[in-house]
């Protein structure tokens, strides 16, 4: 005679139920739940619904991770061994194939057939693996243009392989034609002012001797090295870019 | 680091994934419960615990998702895959009566991605599917966007745990714009 017990079911009503039942339900949710639980005693082996099985491409995805992990746009070091192994991976999963196809046409095995789509499915689940991390990055890359200008701080170029460093100087000529192109004879930087400026005036430092200076209202203001003014921003900018005044930020 | 440079690939809208989208590649990292229909020859390393060469037909095992949708064919020569739990029949009445309550992210943190997802593969349940997918996104949506406006004064941490990764991300662009409109005012 199996005892009676009292539990709580999924809607967390009461049902009475025997015991055995519900430690094979416990035994059943709890072994089901936990994947990875490695090992299950054999009398309760029939509960368990699936076998651990390890799968192809766990380095791939590992590398994906490593860049979804930083959300913000850094970007981290190249990972050239992890590009390395998966590599590897993948020319070792080709050559099984080539010799599974040919034994398949040769000899014609076609139960040879769904390995050959298994692997076939994991080549092309790293080759999609190593793109978007190759994408992702040069999305990272040319952020940094637009954050830190055109030389970048030698802690992010180490980041860099040689061929992103190659890809970024051609991104920053690229950008450089287009805004030589626009804005009339000089040209228009436009990875100035990503923000609303706050004022109209700004605090400048003379760095050099540059003269008279005219200003909209008619005033005229020598530039003296090392003199400070209170000047507008639009006329101070192409002096600013060419190193004759600093701006002051207190 | 300036938010607004770093343009990532965005998930893929419905049925569909973006190939270079990062969330999609994790998405579709999760594992389903299948059974294979046909043997795998040579693959019986994979298991960990048989010496078998092959992988017999009729294993039970959990593929990733895409895997099972690589090898997946309508007529169900290789494989057959079964609904995860969250997407069943018990847990759909549990999103029908309140979907408010439910951890999200516990309960597999791509509920909406990985849902969508199983629409491939041609269950028939697929309508009901999708309409409770689309019914919690719905009963949520008012209080996601509820507690993302309140984030700036308050602490919603708590709220946050049970969100699943959609949910999370559009929290998170709405905090974001919250609060650039909290510094111009």
């Amino acid at each position: 005679m199996s005892l009676l017990t009292l539990r709580r079911n999924f809607f967390n009503v009461h049902v009475i139920t025997t015991t055995k039942i519900y430690r094979e339900n416990c035994l059943r949710w709890y072994i089901g739940d936990l994947a990875s639980y490695d090992f299950i005693p054999k009398k309760y082996r029939h509960l368990s619904a699936t076998n651990k099985f390890t799968m192809f491409c766990e380095k791939a995805v590992e590398l994906i991770r490593e860049l979804h992990r930083m959300g913000d746009g850094q970007l981290p070091a190249f990972n050239e061994d992890g590009i390395r192994q998966v590599l590897e991976e993948m020319k070792a999963l080709y050559e099984q194939n080539q010799t599974d196809v040919n034994e398949a046409k040769t000899e014609g095995k076609s139960e040879l057939i769904p390995s050959i789509k298994f692997r076939h499915s994991c080549l092309l689940r790293n080759q999609r693996c190593i793109a978007a991390y190759l994408y992702d990055r040069l999305l990272r890359i040319r952020a940094l243009r637009w954050e830190y200008g055109s030389v970048l701080p030698t802690t992010i170029r180490f980041h860099m392989c040689a061929e992103e460093m190659e890809w970024f100087n051609q991104y920053k000529k690229s950008l450089a034609t287009y805004m030589r192109s626009i804005g009339g004879e000089e040209g228009l930087d436009i990875t100035q002012d990503m923000k609303p400026p706050k004022s109209l005036y700004i605090e400048v430092r003379c760095l050099k001797d540059h003269g008279e200076f005219e200003i909209d209202d008619g005033t005229v203001i020598l530039l003296k090295k090392n003199s400070q003014h209170f000047l507008p921003r639009w006329k101070c900018e192409q002096l600013i870019r060419q190193g004759v005044l600093e701006h002051v930020i207190s | 680091m300036d938010l607004q440079s770093y343009m990532p690939v965005p998930p893929g809208i419905r049925m569909e994934e973006n190939f270079f989208s990062l969330d999609d590649i994790l998405l579709s990292h999760e594992r389903l419960p299948c059974r294979t229909e046909s043997a795998f020859p040579r693959l019986g390393f994979l298991e960990k615990s048989s010496e078998t060469r092959d992988i017999p037909e009729g294993t039970k095992m959990e593929m990733p998702l895409w895997l099972a949708k690589g090898l997946y064919e309508r007529k169900r020569q290789v494989l057959s895959v079964e609904l995860p739990k969250v997407y069943r029949e018990e847990w759909r009445t549990v999103f029908g009566a309140d979907p408010i309550v439910v951890d999200l992210h516990k309960m597999g943190p791509y509920y909406y991605g990985l849902g969508s997802q199983m629409l491939h593969f041609d269950s028939p349940e697929n309508p009901e599917i999708a309409n409770t997918i689309l019914q919690t996104f719905i009963g949520r949506f008012r209080r996601t966007m509820d507690s993302s406006q309140n984030a700036y004064n308050e602490d919603t941490s708590a709220l946050v745990e049970r969100l699943d990764c959609l949910e999370r991300s559009l929290k998170w662009v709405t905090c974001m714009y919250v609060c650039v409109i909290e510094r111009l005012v």
